[in-house]
């Protein structure tokens, strides 16, 4: 039968909506945004339709809004209740993750889609709960952000809205006012938040100041990396500055490379108990420089690894650096400033301590520490007496002073059995690689950096403790392995992913039906 | 107090014949409701109808005026319930629940009602949670329709579409005896758009004179013979006049050319979905002109034979754009087809994806390939050739590089510092059989908590532990929200619990509202509500129901009370049911109510005192242990500029509202001692400040004391 067939439409029929995705993690205001667009287009002689889906996955998960406009026309268009890949013009991410999320989800398209996002990091729980470094790179996102979209604008508007005392969903439409990317002007947005009626003058100095910051840095700024230049300034009596001077000469002396770190390692250990101890965190990390001359390498990793390690092992988190990190003047100052307390406004300080027989034992002279440790009734008398949560108020002379008292004890800490104890595994384990370095040098280096797996206090010290065990326990097997260096790595990693080490377990199982090194074929 | 006001959008509901209403869909249909004179509401909180029963709170006033009753039902059975009283008065009413969970709980009244029949109009208004940001099983509202013969609206997802339906519905179901459900979509729900308001009706009947004058009629009870009756009249009487009021009043709409090679038939609610498609592909304008022939079905059930079988008369092929499982549409269309001796070819699910949501993606490709298959002339060339390259820039592959952000419980939450302290009872009792239910609670199921074994429908926990109730050396937990107590656990739970002896452990977190809803008041709740009993503890109720062993804890942030309560309940000798009812505020509606509170106190000058906590950055070694014991979104992680550590440490954000989660689980899990509580005083009293000055200068004294003898580092 004869059908009249019209000839196709030439292309898409949509091309003069506005399509509009945004990108939020719940509670983030992302309804507030939709709401102002839809204001915005009307006020402004556009058709606009929004929607969203509220409901349980707004708890703090990943939520998407969507919008879409078009200038008012003889009757009402058909448009879409949802993006749909390849085909969105602007989105707004409200974190850096989510523009990522935009990405995945096929919504940014190159030479078509403006991708505004906020350069802040909301980290997902996944990447706050490893035990180690579970935080997720954000070069590959903003890598992708630039190549995906036609212009990819952030800024960190989370900060720019606290700081302007307003909440992202204000400078994330002043970027997009910023952008251009809508067809109204920056007043007719203004006037949009001021119909709003709620907390007017702070939305708009926040809109004002994400609307100034995408037209001023077109891409992303870089997150700082932790570097090794230190603001350096020191006071104190003379003599000690004096005494401290030459140290810092003998780290300088040490080989180029590890420099830096000793400088900072050398710190961390005079802050922590006196210049004495610096001169024997130096002698530990010289001990090690030593062998960079027979080893004849460039970089003197293993100096390097040394310095770090070694000053993260002598400063150790004792009762009486706890309480004197708590009771110093640096330490309120910064819990004030962290808070945000105004001067015209109190500060009460409450510490959070759950002390244990453990740490009692650990501030006696050794003997008597480790006489009580030995007899269980002793113990447990301590024990009894002193495990308990402490609520300790420091802005009060009542909780003060006791952490000043111990604090005090910082003279005597060589006696204690605390010092003993962690000088012996010291010890023990710098010994492990001084044995190694001369034969296996990337060994050692990989030895010294498994002090990152003790950390922590009580049954968590302990569970960092076994893993470092568990880990050097695979030495005997790795020792005559040119690929040895790189197990050991392996098996650190795999201690940091989580907290029962069930990936180490299986990383153990791996290197124990590891082969004796295999002949290189050819 | 429910979590979003919608106090001044309601305003628009007592705008009159000709002016504009805009707003979202969840308006439109409470102002649909006015305009069509209904006597009664009611229904059951749940997204997307959540935030309706927000609207209906929120208008009380305004429906009162009317003379509409409005009743907060119990459970989505009881709101179902309500609607007998359409069965012997010739009363409109409407009432609304999420489906299709709530059409499950309801499903008893519904069957009841559907078989007696009803003279006044009843409207059931479904909430599909479907697709993206759905948080039930995936199943369809159809099939309801099908089983009890109800008929089953899917309006074209725009605000006049769904007003008109509302108004249809009501007629619809007093045409034909029979109640009407209008299924509205989640996205249709919060869609905002516009349409033309009528006039607001007062109810032809309310429900004073109807309950003043008590009627009644054997026929209509479902009981034999009546039963049998029924089934006929359902077939023989309802459903002919449901098929003739369809065709005549033109419920279905026909879009396009009149004839053509091929043909798309939706369901109303894929209309928008459908021209989408179509406008990418050049094959309809921006108002929906398509160039090929729809037919929409706004009236999903039943299906009108006649009108099918025209449309498909002379085409060589017609796509059924159905969305869910089965395809009960098309399934129905192909037996109507055959046995109407068409030859239509009948495409559907094959073409398009038999599972799962609809999307544009979806549409766009299933349109493609069943024009390139049947109307190939109608594609845009490049859409022609298959094999055409792809032109499309290879982007970089992000798979692994994005977290995955499942909800998860709010900042300062009550309920996490209880499932905090059933991990610190796992590390001391070892693992245990854990039965959650349906609520905020279920987040444990996720990271960092992981707990929680099944969940199998709302106030069902603990009687989906019942399996379990044998001699073992380990008790199973169940665990049920205030929410899901009221509306089902009492009886099927508790009860059950009771009379069987059951030697498990109840928790029962009790939050003041039905927080996963949206923060509706419930019996338990402490609020004050001028319309609603509250304030009914859920203590006496068990106790009332015959549990012997109940707790009461009335912090839940005690980490510590937790803990040991709970430990107490799986080591008691005691058997029965043990029921620890946990109970603090639900912090999001806390911070809503005492927020701007404390904002005007500190603007007038009072005393207020707001903690906040904070991490010692020095103090924390990096290794997370309290983050994987709470998981809020205030403790975060943060880098240190130190070369010396690796790992970052944990760190407080502006958005702590100091609930004390933090400190209480360093205690109790023996984790740090990195924690502090910083209380800040606004507008201090004289005579503290004098006090706070002087112990600080004694302070400052031993710190510049100590700090003389000693080199002090400026970082």
């Amino acid at each position: 039968m004869n059908v009249h067939v019209e000839p196709a439409k030439r292309g898409d029929q949509t091309g003069g909506v506005i399509k509009i995705a945004i990108l939020a993690v719940g509670g983030q205001g992302g309804g507030v945004v939709t709401a102002w667009l839809i204001d915005l287009a009307e006020a402004n002689g556009y058709y606009a339709q929004s929607t969203s889906v509220p409901g349980v996955a707004q708890r703090t998960g990943a939520t998407v809004y969507y919008v879409e406009m078009v200038p008012e026309g003889e009757r009402a268009p058909i448009l879409s209740l949802m993006p749909s890949p390849g085909d969105v013009d602007i989105v707004l991410a409200a974190e850096l993750m989510e523009a990522g999320r935009a990405i995945q989800r096929g919504f940014v398209t190159p030479g078509r889609t403006t991708l505004i996002a906020s350069s802040h990091r909301t980290y997902a729980v996944s990447e706050k709960a490893a035990p180690g470094l579970g935080i997720l790179d954000r070069e590959p996102v903003l890598e992708a952000a630039e190549q995906a979209s036609l212009r990819f604008l952030a800024a960190d508007l989370d900060t720019l809205a606290i700081k302007n005392g307003s909440v992202i969903s204000s400078s994330l439409f002043g970027a997009l006012a910023g952008s251009e990317a809508l067809p109204f002007p920056r007043g007719a947005f203004e006037d949009t938040i001021r119909r709003s009626g709620k907390g007017v003058a702070a939305s708009l100095a926040a809109f004002a100041a994400g609307h100034d910051a995408v037209r001023t840095a077109e891409s992303a700024p870089a997150e700082t990396a932790p570097t090794a230049a230190a603001d350096e300034a020191v006071s104190g009596p003379e003599a000690l500055r004096s005494a401290y001077a030459a140290l810092l000469a003998r780290a300088d002396a040490l080989p180029e490379g590890a420099a830096a770190m000793a400088r900072r390692g050398l710190q961390k250990v005079v802050d922590f108990q006196d210049v004495a101890y610096g001169a024997d965190y130096l002698d530990r990390v010289e001990a090690f420089a030593a062998h960079e001359i027979t080893a004849g390498r460039e970089g003197a990793s293993l100096t390097e690894a040394a310095a770090k390690a070694i000053a993260n092992a002598m400063a150790y988190d004792d009762v009486i650096r706890v309480a004197d990190l708590k009771v110093r003047a640096s330490r309120m100052a910064r819990v004030k400033r962290e808070v945000g307390a105004g001067e015209a406004e109190l500060l009460n300080v409450t510490e959070y301590m759950h002390p244990r027989g453990e740490e009692v034992c650990g501030m006696l002279p050794a003997r008597l520490g480790a006489a009580i440790e030995k007899r269980r009734w002793a113990f447990d008398l301590v024990d009894a007496a002193v495990n308990r949560g402490r609520r300790i108020r420091t802005d009060r002379l009542r909780g003060f002073l006791p952490l000043y008292l111990v604090s005090a004890m910082r003279p005597v800490r060589r006696r204690l059995l605390r010092h003993r104890i962690e000088v012996a595994h010291l010890e023990d384990w710098l010994a492990t690689a001084h044995r190694l370095a001369p034969t296996n040098y990337d060994l050692a280096v990989e030895v010294l950096r498994c002090r990152r797996l003790v950390k922590g206090y009580s049954d968590t010290h302990a569970r960092g403790l076994s893993k470092f065990d568990r880990v050097l326990s695979a030495l005997p097997l790795l020792e005559g392995r040119p690929d040895g260096a790189d197990w050991l790595r392996r098996l650190r990693e795999a201690a940091l992913v989580d907290e029962a080490g069930t990936q180490l377990d299986g990383a153990l199982k791996t290197v124990a039906t590891l082969d004796a090194p295999s002949v290189p074929a050819g | 107090m429910a979590e979003r006001s919608f106090a001044k959008e309601v305003e628009q509901l007592k705008i009159g014949a000709g002016e504009e209403f805009r707003g979202e869909g969840i308006l439109a249909i409470t102002k649909a409701l006015l305009q069509c004179g209904v006597s009664y509401v009611g229904g059951y909180q749940g997204a997307p109808i959540s935030h309706l029963m927000d609207v209906l709170a929120d208008a009380e006033e305004i429906m009162s005026d009317l003379g509409v009753h409005l009743e907060a039902s119990a459970s989505e059975a009881a709101a179902c319930a309500t609607l007998a009283a359409s069965v012997h008065y010739p009363v409109r009413g409407a009432v609304a629940w999420k489906s299709t969970v709530g059409t499950n709980v309801a499903s008893d009244a519904l069957a009841n009602l559907a078989s007696g029949g009803v003279k006044g109009g009843a409207l059931i208004i479904v909430g599909e949670d479907y697709g993206e940001g759905s948080s039930i099983m995936q199943e369809r509202s159809h099939s309801f329709a099908m089983k009890s013969q109800v008929w089953l609206i899917d309006p074209r997802p725009n605000l006049e579409t769904i007003v008109k339906s509302v108004e249809d519905g009501f007629a619809l179901s007093e045409a034909t005896n029979t109640p009407v459900m209008l299924e509205v979509r989640i996205r249709s729900c919060h869609v905002h758009g516009r349409f033309i308001a009528k006039d607001n009706q007062r109810p032809r009947m309310t429900m004073a004179e109807a309950v003043e004058n008590p009627q009644r009629d054997t026929a209509r009870i479902v009981l034999p013979p009546a039963s049998f009756m029924h089934e006929q009249e359902k077939v023989r009487a309802r459903w002919p006049k449901a098929v003739e009021f369809v065709k005549a009043r033109k419920l279905n709409e026909f879009f396009g050319p009149a004839e053509g090679k091929v043909g798309i038939i939706c369901q109303g609610g894929m209309f928008n979905g459908v021209v989408r498609a179509l406008q990418r592909l050049g094959l309809a304008d921006l108002y929906g002109r398509s160039d090929v022939p729809i037919y929409c079905l706004n009236v999903t059930y039943p299906l009108i034979k006649d009108e099918i079988v025209d449309f498909c008369a002379g085409k060589d092929a017609v796509l059924v754009v159905e969305e869910g499982q089965p395809e009960h549409i098309e399934q129905a269309i192909g037996d109507m087809l055959y046995k109407s001796g068409g030859t239509v070819k009948l495409e559907g699910k094959g073409i398009l994806p038999m599972a799962g949501e609809y999307t544009g993606t979806v549409m766009l490709n299933g349109f493609t390939d069943f024009l390139r298959t049947y109307a190939p002339e109608l594609l845009p060339p490049q859409e022609r050739s298959p094999n055409a390259p792809d032109a499309r820039i290879e982007l970089p592959d992000l798979a692994g590089k994005v977290p995955m952000r499942p909800p998860g419980f709010c900042t300062g939450c009550p309920e996490r510092p209880i499932f905090a302290a059933m991990k610190l009872v796992e590390k001391e009792l070892g693992e245990h059989h854990i039965a959650a239910d349906i609520g905020c609670h279920l987040f444990s199921s996720m990271p960092p908590f992981n707990l929680g074994a099944t969940t199998m429908g709302y106030g069902l926990g603990p009687a989906s532990a019942s399996a379990f109730n044998v001699k073992a050396k380990k008790r199973p937990i169940s665990v049920m929200g205030d929410g899901g107590f009221w509306h089902n656990g009492l009886s099927s739970s508790v009860g059950n619990a009771v009379f069987n002896q059951q030697d498990g452990v109840i928790l029962v977190v009790d939050n003041y509202y039905s927080a996963a809803t949206g923060g509706q008041d419930i019996l338990s709740s402490r609020a004050d509500n001028k319309s609603r009993s509250t304030k009914h503890p859920i203590t006496e109720a068990v106790r009332g129901v015959g549990v012997g062993w109940v707790r009461q804890i009335d912090r839940t942030y005690d980490v510590g009370k937790m803990r040991d309560t709970l430990t107490e309940a799986l080591t008691t000798d005691e058997t029965g049911p043990k029921v620890i009812v946990a109970s603090s505020e639900c912090m999001l509606n806390r911070q809503r109510r005492e927020k701007p509170l404390a904002a005007k106190a500190i603007k007038d000058g009072k005393r207020l005192v707001k903690p906040r906590f904070g991490v010692d950055e020095d103090v924390c070694t990096g290794d997370h242990a309290c983050i994987r014991l709470s998981g809020c979104p205030s403790l975060s992680v943060k880098r240190l500029d130190d070369p010396l550590r690796d790992d970052p440490v944990a760190a407080i954000d502006s958005s702590c509202v100091g609930c004390g989660n933090c400190g209480e689980v360093a205690e109790a899990a023996v984790l740090c001692p990195s924690f502090y509580q910083a209380d800040i005083v606004h507008n201090p009293r004289r005579l503290e400040t004098r006090f706070a000055r002087w112990r600080g200068g004694v302070i400052a004294w031993l710190q510049r004391r100590r700090d003389a003898r000693r080199l002090v580092f400026a970082r």
